[in-house]
Protein backbone atom coordinates (compact mmCIF):
# COMPACT_ATOMS: atom_id res chain seq x y z
CA UNK A 1 0.00 0.00 0.00
CA UNK A 2 1.08 3.30 -0.97
CA UNK A 3 2.24 6.04 2.06
CA UNK A 4 -0.09 9.19 1.44
CA UNK A 5 1.76 11.98 1.17
CA UNK A 6 -0.42 13.89 2.80
CA UNK A 7 1.14 12.61 6.12
CA UNK A 8 4.63 14.87 5.91
CA UNK A 9 4.23 17.26 8.85
CA UNK A 10 2.17 15.33 11.03
CA UNK A 11 3.42 15.57 14.46
CA UNK A 12 2.20 13.78 17.52
CA UNK A 13 1.54 14.81 20.79
CA UNK A 14 4.66 14.80 23.33
CA UNK A 15 5.90 11.38 25.00
CA UNK A 16 5.81 10.68 28.90
CA UNK A 17 9.21 11.78 30.61
CA UNK A 18 11.72 9.98 30.35
CA UNK A 19 14.26 10.22 33.11
CA UNK A 20 17.99 9.74 32.43
CA UNK A 21 19.74 7.47 35.36
CA UNK A 22 23.68 7.42 35.79
CA UNK A 23 23.29 3.70 36.00
CA UNK A 24 21.61 3.13 32.71
CA UNK A 25 24.12 5.55 30.99
CA UNK A 26 26.67 3.07 32.70
CA UNK A 27 24.71 0.38 31.37
CA UNK A 28 24.85 1.22 27.82
CA UNK A 29 28.36 2.21 27.74
CA UNK A 30 29.43 -0.94 28.89
CA UNK A 31 26.67 -2.90 26.14
CA UNK A 32 29.01 -0.81 23.42
CA UNK A 33 32.40 -1.11 25.12
CA UNK A 34 32.77 2.67 25.34
CA UNK A 35 35.21 3.00 28.43
CA UNK A 36 35.83 6.73 28.88
CA UNK A 37 35.23 7.92 32.02
CA UNK A 38 32.85 10.72 31.91
CA UNK A 39 30.22 7.73 30.98
CA UNK A 40 30.05 6.77 34.42
CA UNK A 41 32.32 8.52 36.66
CA UNK A 42 31.00 12.11 38.15
CA UNK A 43 34.24 13.59 39.02
CA UNK A 44 35.57 13.07 35.35
CA UNK A 45 32.58 14.11 33.84
CA UNK A 46 32.63 17.14 35.79
CA UNK A 47 36.34 17.82 35.43
CA UNK A 48 35.50 17.31 31.44
CA UNK A 49 33.15 20.79 32.09
CA UNK A 50 29.75 18.35 32.46
CA UNK A 51 27.18 19.11 35.12
CA UNK A 52 26.91 14.91 35.34
CA UNK A 53 27.90 11.49 33.84
CA UNK A 54 27.50 12.17 29.96
CA UNK A 55 26.37 9.40 27.75
CA UNK A 56 27.23 8.14 24.43
CA UNK A 57 26.30 9.65 21.30
CA UNK A 58 24.30 6.70 20.15
CA UNK A 59 22.10 6.18 23.74
CA UNK A 60 19.53 8.97 22.35
CA UNK A 61 18.23 5.89 20.23
CA UNK A 62 17.01 4.40 23.65
CA UNK A 63 14.62 7.58 23.69
CA UNK A 64 13.96 8.35 20.21
CA UNK A 65 13.08 4.94 18.69
CA UNK A 66 10.44 4.15 21.05
CA UNK A 67 9.14 7.39 20.76
CA UNK A 68 8.85 7.11 16.75
CA UNK A 69 6.71 3.61 16.77
CA UNK A 70 3.83 6.10 17.76
CA UNK A 71 3.97 6.65 13.56
CA UNK A 72 3.29 3.04 13.32
CA UNK A 73 0.71 3.03 15.67
CA UNK A 74 -1.27 5.62 13.46
CA UNK A 75 -3.64 4.04 11.86
CA UNK A 76 -3.73 6.52 8.78
CA UNK A 77 0.21 4.47 8.37
CA UNK A 78 -0.91 1.68 6.68
CA UNK A 79 2.61 0.31 7.29
CA UNK A 80 3.03 -3.46 8.21
CA UNK A 81 5.65 -3.58 11.36
CA UNK A 82 6.71 -6.89 10.94
CA UNK A 83 8.12 -5.91 7.42
CA UNK A 84 9.67 -2.65 9.16
CA UNK A 85 13.56 -2.61 8.54
CA UNK A 86 16.11 0.30 10.08
CA UNK A 87 17.11 2.20 6.63
CA UNK A 88 19.22 5.16 7.86
CA UNK A 89 19.37 6.99 11.57
CA UNK A 90 20.80 10.41 11.70
CA UNK A 91 21.38 12.00 15.16
CA UNK A 92 22.24 16.32 15.51
CA UNK A 93 23.45 16.57 19.17
CA UNK A 94 22.95 20.01 20.32
CA UNK A 95 24.64 19.09 23.81
CA UNK A 96 25.09 15.52 25.52
CA UNK A 97 22.27 13.90 27.48
CA UNK A 98 23.11 13.64 30.57
CA UNK A 99 22.69 11.79 33.81
CA UNK A 100 19.26 13.95 35.07
CA UNK A 101 17.83 15.31 32.24
CA UNK A 102 14.25 14.69 31.92
CA UNK A 103 13.66 14.32 27.94
CA UNK A 104 10.19 14.75 26.38
CA UNK A 105 9.93 13.49 22.68
CA UNK A 106 8.56 15.24 19.87
CA UNK A 107 7.59 13.08 16.70
CA UNK A 108 7.17 14.45 13.21
CA UNK A 109 6.61 12.71 9.98
CA UNK A 110 9.67 14.12 7.84
CA UNK A 111 8.84 12.51 4.84
CA UNK A 112 7.17 9.62 3.56
CA UNK A 113 7.46 7.79 -0.09
CA UNK A 114 6.73 4.46 -1.80
CA UNK A 115 9.34 3.41 -4.38
CA UNK A 116 9.13 0.13 -6.20
CA UNK A 117 6.76 -1.12 -3.79
CA UNK A 118 9.02 -0.36 -0.87
CA UNK A 119 7.66 2.00 1.99
CA UNK A 120 10.13 4.58 3.37
CA UNK A 121 9.02 7.07 6.63
CA UNK A 122 11.19 9.25 7.76
CA UNK A 123 10.21 10.09 11.40
CA UNK A 124 12.15 12.82 12.99
CA UNK A 125 12.25 12.85 17.05
CA UNK A 126 13.24 16.23 19.16
CA UNK A 127 14.44 15.47 22.53
CA UNK A 128 14.19 18.14 24.99
CA UNK A 129 14.09 18.47 28.31
CA UNK A 130 11.03 18.98 30.15
CA UNK A 131 12.01 23.19 30.43
CA UNK A 132 12.44 23.21 26.56
CA UNK A 133 16.16 23.02 25.95
CA UNK A 134 16.84 21.20 23.37
CA UNK A 135 19.22 18.19 23.69
CA UNK A 136 19.20 16.14 20.01
CA UNK A 137 17.70 15.49 17.11
CA UNK A 138 17.06 12.21 16.15
CA UNK A 139 15.66 11.04 12.53
CA UNK A 140 15.13 7.28 11.44
CA UNK A 141 14.21 6.35 8.41
CA UNK A 142 12.04 3.17 8.26
CA UNK A 143 11.85 1.01 5.28
CA UNK A 144 8.54 -1.23 4.81
CA UNK A 145 10.07 -3.82 2.02
CA UNK A 146 6.96 -4.82 -0.91
CA UNK A 147 5.78 -8.12 -1.04
CA UNK A 148 7.32 -9.04 -4.07
CA UNK B 1 46.17 17.79 16.69
CA UNK B 2 46.59 19.27 13.35
CA UNK B 3 43.73 17.57 10.79
CA UNK B 4 42.90 18.69 7.32
CA UNK B 5 41.25 17.07 4.77
CA UNK B 6 42.94 13.58 4.25
CA UNK B 7 43.82 13.21 7.78
CA UNK B 8 43.12 9.32 8.22
CA UNK B 9 42.18 7.69 11.83
CA UNK B 10 43.78 5.34 13.33
CA UNK B 11 41.80 1.86 12.09
CA UNK B 12 39.70 -0.09 14.73
CA UNK B 13 39.01 -3.16 14.51
CA UNK B 14 36.16 -4.55 17.11
CA UNK B 15 34.86 -7.97 17.63
CA UNK B 16 31.14 -8.80 18.14
CA UNK B 17 29.83 -11.99 19.36
CA UNK B 18 26.58 -13.33 20.49
CA UNK B 19 27.15 -12.41 24.30
CA UNK B 20 27.39 -8.75 22.90
CA UNK B 21 24.44 -8.98 20.85
CA UNK B 22 22.52 -10.00 24.12
CA UNK B 23 24.35 -7.20 25.75
CA UNK B 24 22.96 -4.34 23.53
CA UNK B 25 19.44 -5.99 23.56
CA UNK B 26 19.35 -5.37 27.32
CA UNK B 27 20.73 -2.06 27.25
CA UNK B 28 18.92 -0.46 24.40
CA UNK B 29 15.78 -2.55 24.99
CA UNK B 30 15.49 -3.54 20.87
CA UNK B 31 14.72 -7.47 21.79
CA UNK B 32 13.90 -8.06 18.05
CA UNK B 33 14.34 -11.85 18.06
CA UNK B 34 16.32 -11.70 14.66
CA UNK B 35 19.10 -10.40 16.88
CA UNK B 36 20.07 -13.67 19.26
CA UNK B 37 18.05 -16.48 17.35
CA UNK B 38 19.02 -17.90 14.40
CA UNK B 39 15.13 -19.99 14.05
CA UNK B 40 14.01 -16.40 13.53
CA UNK B 41 16.53 -14.59 11.56
CA UNK B 42 16.64 -17.96 9.29
CA UNK B 43 12.51 -17.80 8.93
CA UNK B 44 12.99 -13.89 7.93
CA UNK B 45 15.38 -15.09 5.07
CA UNK B 46 18.74 -13.46 6.66
CA UNK B 47 21.72 -15.83 6.80
CA UNK B 48 21.37 -16.23 10.32
CA UNK B 49 21.25 -14.11 13.69
CA UNK B 50 23.12 -10.37 12.38
CA UNK B 51 23.82 -7.29 14.89
CA UNK B 52 21.64 -4.20 15.72
CA UNK B 53 22.39 -1.73 13.15
CA UNK B 54 22.54 0.53 16.14
CA UNK B 55 25.37 -1.67 17.62
CA UNK B 56 27.44 -1.02 14.19
CA UNK B 57 26.54 2.98 14.29
CA UNK B 58 27.80 2.79 18.41
CA UNK B 59 30.87 1.52 17.05
CA UNK B 60 31.55 3.67 14.11
CA UNK B 61 31.14 6.28 16.57
CA UNK B 62 33.19 4.66 19.09
CA UNK B 63 35.87 5.23 16.23
CA UNK B 64 35.49 8.57 15.81
CA UNK B 65 35.12 9.29 19.91
CA UNK B 66 38.38 7.43 20.24
CA UNK B 67 40.26 9.83 18.04
CA UNK B 68 38.60 13.51 19.48
CA UNK B 69 39.30 11.85 22.88
CA UNK B 70 36.30 13.58 23.92
CA UNK B 71 32.38 11.98 23.50
CA UNK B 72 31.25 15.12 23.65
CA UNK B 73 32.85 16.37 20.58
CA UNK B 74 30.82 14.00 18.02
CA UNK B 75 27.91 16.60 17.46
CA UNK B 76 26.61 14.99 14.35
CA UNK B 77 26.14 11.43 13.24
CA UNK B 78 24.50 9.91 9.61
CA UNK B 79 25.03 6.07 8.73
CA UNK B 80 22.74 3.98 6.22
CA UNK B 81 22.46 0.44 6.87
CA UNK B 82 23.22 -1.59 4.02
CA UNK B 83 24.01 -5.27 5.07
CA UNK B 84 23.46 -6.80 7.72
CA UNK B 85 26.91 -8.05 10.25
CA UNK B 86 26.25 -11.60 10.90
CA UNK B 87 27.36 -12.93 13.76
CA UNK B 88 28.04 -16.58 14.22
CA UNK B 89 27.31 -18.93 17.00
CA UNK B 90 31.50 -19.05 18.27
CA UNK B 91 33.76 -17.64 20.52
CA UNK B 92 35.39 -16.03 17.32
CA UNK B 93 32.12 -14.07 16.90
CA UNK B 94 32.24 -11.36 13.59
CA UNK B 95 34.98 -8.10 13.13
CA UNK B 96 33.85 -4.87 12.47
CA UNK B 97 36.55 -2.50 10.92
CA UNK B 98 36.26 1.35 11.00
CA UNK B 99 38.18 3.07 9.02
CA UNK B 100 38.25 6.80 8.37
CA UNK B 101 39.54 10.48 7.17
CA UNK B 102 38.52 13.48 7.37
CA UNK B 103 36.39 14.79 4.42
CA UNK B 104 36.35 18.25 5.10
CA UNK B 105 37.03 21.48 7.40
CA UNK B 106 33.64 23.13 8.57
CA UNK B 107 33.30 26.58 10.06
CA UNK B 108 33.25 26.84 13.94
CA UNK B 109 36.08 25.02 14.20
CA UNK B 110 34.51 21.61 13.32
CA UNK B 111 35.25 18.68 10.41
CA UNK B 112 33.46 16.01 8.87
CA UNK B 113 34.89 12.84 9.02
CA UNK B 114 34.00 10.13 6.38
CA UNK B 115 33.87 6.10 7.52
CA UNK B 116 34.06 2.93 6.11
CA UNK B 117 33.02 0.03 7.87
CA UNK B 118 33.10 -3.43 6.79
CA UNK B 119 32.57 -6.98 8.06
CA UNK B 120 34.24 -9.90 6.61
CA UNK B 121 35.53 -7.35 3.34
CA UNK B 122 31.89 -6.39 3.20
CA UNK B 123 30.89 -2.53 3.45
CA UNK B 124 28.07 -2.69 5.96
CA UNK B 125 26.90 0.87 6.35
CA UNK B 126 26.61 2.64 2.61
CA UNK B 127 27.00 5.54 3.99
CA UNK B 128 28.78 6.54 7.19
CA UNK B 129 29.96 10.18 8.41
CA UNK B 130 29.94 12.27 11.51
CA UNK B 131 30.63 15.82 12.53
CA UNK B 132 33.13 16.53 15.12
CA UNK B 133 33.93 19.63 17.17
CA UNK B 134 37.94 19.96 17.01
CA UNK B 135 39.50 20.67 20.65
Amino acid sequence: MALDRELVGRSYPPSAVYEVGRAKIAEFATAIGADDPVHRDVEAARAAGHPDVIAPPTFAIVVSLEAAMVVLDDPDVAIDYARVVHGEQRFAHHRPIRAGDRLVATTTIDAARTVAGNDMLTARVDLATEDGEPVCTATSMLVARGEA
Amino acid sequence: MSVEVGTELPEQVFRVTRADLVRYAGASGDFNPIHWNDRTATAVGLPGVIAHGMFTMALAGRAVTAWTGDPAALVEQHVRFGRPVVVPDDDEGAEVTVRGKVGALLDDGRARVDLTVTSGGDKVLSLSRAIVRLA
